[in-house]
């Protein structure tokens, strides 16, 4: 079942732009994409709980490549799937102008593939390769529109993306050069036989800063706010949502806790990291008057938590703390998945707003409430769930990594961590106040009105986001959280699921 | 050692023509250049000197193989490797002649319409 994930996507995307060659009907194109993405959800919705290990041609592990799925790849599966399920909903309606909608879909299905992989994988060279098929066709995605800013912003997210890559095919290669191995598992087994070689933590500091480039940590994130501005709605939800994500915090987590067991003062710099991308980040989004890039500098800021949580559980593991350890990653994944709904919703709803008023400029929009009460509703719930008002489901997350932090000890990164939520409030405060509240600039007559298609996927994103919300509760949270927190701190027990030990 | 290290010179020179360089076509080199430095690197560590292609034949014992048979795992990474790096320069290389017809220049200094 496990190679479906990836065979699916690869398939429609070959597919698509091939009957657009010959016959270019965007009908059959979107039928063709929800019934792929819905088809994924159902798929990742029976699969999630499940373990298991699929050797590709039978080859067992170490040697042949294998796709892996524990408590948190079921979780990040369930993730890409209902985002790009939501997202290709949304895309039917806001992409019908478009041209060329084959190759806009294919090269969408190939991201979802590379996602897929990148989740699901074993192997550090197999994840390069998908991380590459994801991150090509974003690159290409960004500058679907063809426009002398969005190919300028593709170019810059082409360079730095490519040099990212760059330099994690150099820490692969340093890494096989030391241990030997490809595997994840059994790099992990042959790692802790070879402490501090000079090798491996230079391969360490080569995958922060190849995968920090791709997640858009704070001294590479120059690309970010360009890239998923500048790209059609739809990709930015699915840019913010989940490619920086998987690409980026997934996968080099799974490589640090998988796979290098932790090594030294790596924690701490990706805590650290974490802690500026979110200050500085939050601090960057507060002057935004684009509604697009403020939200884009949120991202940056919301990663930097998802960061901070991740590599605050490393710091506490190798102090021996195990049970705080598990409390701070259940808070970074909870984040993750919080973060995936509520920027989609965001962007998604972004999108809608430009449909309605022709701009996205926050000081020529306004009055939404009035205008188009339903999205109006559906944005408030997105820009309070973000800003970490209690009912919704960004308060839980951040409130289970503050009192990790509290109970770690780690004071200083609690206040920065309260400190940066007072900002998200402000600037989301600042949105509120001026687009659905304010007055509008133009007279009703001339905005166009929103279809269903448009609103649908903010109601059901709107709905995540209240729902969520239930995930702390403790019985529910043992069921979903932990297995995911567990899966990253327990690197025997993956080493077990995966060599058969 | 020395090869290694020339290989990561090749490296340092790709990776300072990419952040220093203001002409497009001169970025994209220096891509290049780091991918090929990175794939020089790979193939390298599978090099052994005097080594024999890695097929095992009729008589030859696993250990006396393991000894003289070069590590044929890299140079597969390597033609991975290269046929990405050839998607990516394809794709640089039409953004970069799309810049070009919007622009006019290979500039970077002067292709400003996004801050960053």
């Amino acid at each position: 079942m496990l190679p479906l994930f990836v065979a699916i996507p690869l398939g429609v995307g070959f597919l698509l732009p091939l009957i657009e060659e010959f016959r270019d009907r965007t009908r059959l194109f979107s039928v063709f994409v929800l019934l792929e993405t819905g088809g994924l959800l159902a798929l990742s919705l029976i699969k999630f709980g499940d373990k298991g290990i699929y050797r590709m041609g039978g080859w067992a592990p170490p040697f042949g490549i294998n796709f892996v799925q524990d408590g948190l790849t079921s979780l990040i599966l369930v993730v890409i799937s209902g985002i790009a399920f939501v997202t290709t909903l949304f895309a039917i309606t806001y992409m019908k102008e478009y041209e060329n909608l084959g190759r806009f879909y294919g090269l969408f299905s190939l991201m979802l593939a590379g996602m897929y992989g990148v989740a699901l994988t074993g192997d550090i060279f197999n994840m390069y390769v998908y991380l590459e098929v994801a991150a090509i066709s974003s690159y290409a995605l960004v500058g679907f529109n063809r426009g002398a800013e969005e190919i300028e912003a593709s170019f810059k997210y082409l360079i730095m993306g490519a040099v990212g890559s760059v330099f994690i095919l150099l820490g692969i290669a340093l890494l096989y050069g030391s241990v030997g191995s490809l595997n994840i598992a059994d790099i992990s087994v042959k790692v802790s036989e070879l402490p501090n070689d000079s090798f491996i933590v230079l391969s360490t500091a080569l995958f922060i800063v190849g995968f920090g480039l791709k997640a858009a940590f704070i001294p590479f994130h120059s690309w970010l706010p360009d890239a998923h501005s500048s790209a059609p709605t739809p990709i930015s939800a699915m840019l913010s949502g989940v490619l920086i994500k998987v690409l980026g915090i997934y996968a080099l987590a799974r490589l640090l806790f998988n796979g290098l067991n932790l090594p030294g003062v790596a924690p701490s710099i990706l805590t650290w990291i974490g802690a500026g991308s979110m200050f500085i980040g939050g601090m960057i989004a507060l002057g935004q008057k684009d509604l697009k890039r403020l939200l884009a500098y949120s991202s940056i800021s919301q990663m930097g938590y998802i960061t901070l949580a991740v590599g605050m559980g490393g710091i506490l593991i190798n102090q021996g703390k195990p049970g705080i350890a598990t409390l701070a990653l259940m808070g970074g994944i909870f984040h993750l998945v919080n973060h995936a709904t509520y920027k989609s919703l965001l962007f998604l709803f972004s999108g809608s707003v430009e449909k309605i008023f022709g701009s996205r400029d926050l000081s020529e929009i306004g009055g939404l409430n009035s205008i188009s009460p339903v999205s109006g509703a559906a944005g408030t719930i997105g820009t309070l769930s973000i800003s970490g008002v209690p009912p919704f489901n960004g308060f839980w997350s951040k409130l289970v990594i503050v009192i990790a932090a509290i109970w770690g000890k780690l004071y200083p990164l609690a206040g920065i961590i309260l400190f940066t939520s007072a900002i998200t409030l402000a600037y989301y405060l600042k949105v509120q106040r001026q687009l659905f509240m304010g007055k509008p600039t133009k007279k009703a007559s001339e905005l166009t009105k929103t279809s269903a298609g448009l609103y649908i996927p903010l109601i059901i994103l709107a709905i995540c986001c209240i729902g969520l919300g239930l995930l702390y509760l403790p019985e529910i949270r043992g069921l979903v959280l932990k297995p995911a927190a567990l899966a990253l701190q327990e690197g025997s027990e993956y080493t077990k699921l995966v060599l058969g030990l | 050692m020395l090869t290694y290290l020339l290989a990561f010179i090749l490296f340092a020179v790709g990776l300072y023509s990419v952040i220093n360089k203001r002409n497009l076509i001169k970025i994209i080199m220096g891509v290049i250049i780091m991918e090929h430095a990175v794939n020089a690197f790979l193939i390298l560590i599978g090099y052994r000197m005097s080594g024999e292609a890695p097929i095992v034949e009729e008589g030859v014992s696993i250990s006396e193989f393991l000894s003289t048979a070069v590590d044929p795992l890299p140079q597969a990474l390597v033609i991975t490797s290269i046929v990405i790096s050839l998607g990516v320069v394809a794709l640089m290389v039409g953004l970069a002649i799309r810049i070009y017809q919007h622009y006019g220049t290979f500039d970077i200094t002067e292709i400003r319409k996004l801050r960053g």
